[in-house]
């Protein structure tokens, strides 16, 4: 899976942050969000749903590629 | 669109507090957006249209062109008195400390909270109003260390706060404490001015104190007080008072950690405590197929949004995620709501575990609801143990 975020959306309000804290965190400096890992391992698949679910932007699409 | 009856600004049912009013859930099955009236102890009586389908509220509340505009009185440095690049200019000086991660390091702050509210509330004894000495102190103490309220001073801040939002003493009498707490916020604002502190404040001084102003930050921390005060109280009683009634679902709480997430999310699903969150148009605009005129008041009910669907109606802490609305969408939406998360996290199973025999103090049907008021809750919660 390949993660993609669309930073002009982001409003720092974390949810993704909360659900997949291994690929997503929020930036110290005004919380909005820092992709860790474009394209995490299969482990991470239901955190990463509950990420894309929980934006309250839609800033998150989730890929089915690797590209 | 359909002209409809008056609706009370607390939107709730007189059979089930917990409830949306049944003009809501008509509004809801029409699909043409209803025109209210509201009657309000603040405002008088004003018309809007009154948006109550979760798509619908979503649209209208992630629209540009829908603004808080001129749907509540200004404050310097309140986020809800600015829209667009102002808005967003004072929102992300703000957004850095209240991130997921702000909330896990606050923690350990939050439990030490919670625990004395618990020793206090053993200290007043049997039949103590839950209320007063847990679910108020407890959201007070967070934004004491939010802000950097010295130690010496949390328990004057305490008593303000309590006077300042207390909607049963005379309006001179809130206005005279609300100019009394400004006063005070200002102090506080020197003093981090002078000594930056390790808090929302002093980051601010730190960070950006050359682009923010003193007003700004008095009404920043007033704004912080008043948003993060109310709302986590009365969804902490409210749901102490819902879970008291579903004794199953108490012992999930109480028992299952793994468990607390999704119960807390239901929770506030289903209590909304911000009922009904106002706006107005800037220009035309349309949700779903209806126009709405510009300069029109809006509602978007919150509550009859989240109980939109098979089954909502009813309190279930072990439901799969359930969307809601509960901290708005949008621009505006909560900045505090990983942090008030945190502490009904916190907060629940450590009263539930401290008092595992936890019960009303007085019959069911002598609790009182805030159903009147801009923030629901209950008005007092005896308990015994």
């Amino acid at each position: 899976m390949r993660i993609e975020v669309d930073e002009t959306r982001c409003e720092a309000i974390g949810n993704c942050a909360a659900a997949a804290p291994a690929v997503f965190d929020q930036n110290d400096d005004d919380g909005t969000v820092v992709l860790l890992a474009a394209s995490p391992p299969e482990d991470e698949r239901d955190q990463v749903g509950q990420a894309v679910r929980r934006c309250p932007t839609s800033a998150i699409t989730l890929h089915e590629d690797a590209r | 669109m359909t002209e409809s009856k008056s609706i009370p600004i607390g939107g709730r049912s007189g059979e089930c507090p917990f409830g949306p009013a049944p003009e809501l859930y008509e509004a809801q099955k029409d699909d043409e957006l209803h025109r209210v009236k509201v009657p309000s102890p603040l405002l008088g009586e004003f018309e809007a249209v009154v948006v109550t389908r979760y798509e619908d509220v979503k649209a209208a509340l992630g629209n540009e062109q829908v603004r808080m505009g001129g749907s509540m009185p200004y404050q310097a440095g309140n986020l809800l008195s600015y829209d667009g690049a102002d808005h967003t200019r004072l929102r992300r000086m703000l957004t850095g400390s209240f991130t997921t991660k702000r909330a896990r390091e606050l923690r350990p702050t939050i439990e030490s909270i919670v625990e004395s509210a618990l020793d206090a509330l053993e200290e007043t004894g049997r039949g103590s109003d839950l209320v007063r000495v847990f679910s108020r102190p407890i959201p007070t103490q967070v934004i004491c260390a939010l802000l950097g309220v010295s130690y010496e001073d949390r328990e004057e801040f305490q008593c303000r706060t309590e006077i300042m939002l207390n909607f049963e003493v005379s309006r001179e009498e809130q206005m005279a404490e609300a100019a009394e707490m400004e006063a005070y916020l200002a102090g506080l604002v020197a003093r981090q001015r002078e000594r930056p502190g390790d808090n929302v404040l002093g980051n601010l001084v730190r960070d950006r104190g050359d682009e923010v102003t003193d007003s700004e930050l008095v009404g920043i921390a007033n704004m912080l007080l008043i948003a993060g005060h109310e709302t986590v109280a009365n969804t902490l009683s409210a749901s102490v008072a819902l879970l008291l009634r579903n004794p199953g679902q108490l012992a999930v709480v109480r028992d299952d950690p793994s468990a607390i997430e999704g119960a807390v999310e239901e929770l506030l699903r289903y209590v909304a405590p911000a009922t009904i969150l106002p706006r107005q148009t800037a220009e035309d605009v349309r949700v779903r197929d209806q126009e709405i005129e510009e300069g029109q008041l809006i509602l978007a009910s919150v509550l009859a949004a989240n109980r939109e669907g098979e089954d909502l109606d009813r309190l279930d802490v072990r439901r799969p995620p359930q969307r809601h609305l509960t901290f708005g969408y949008g621009p505006h939406q909560c900045l505090g709501q990983q942090l008030a998360r945190m502490e009904l996290r916190v907060a629940l199973p450590a009263l539930l575990n401290r008092f595992p025999q936890l019960r009303l103090a007085v019959g069911e049907e002598e609790l009182s609801y805030r159903t009147g008021a801009l923030v629901f809750g209950v008005n007092a919660l005896p308990v015994t143990w």
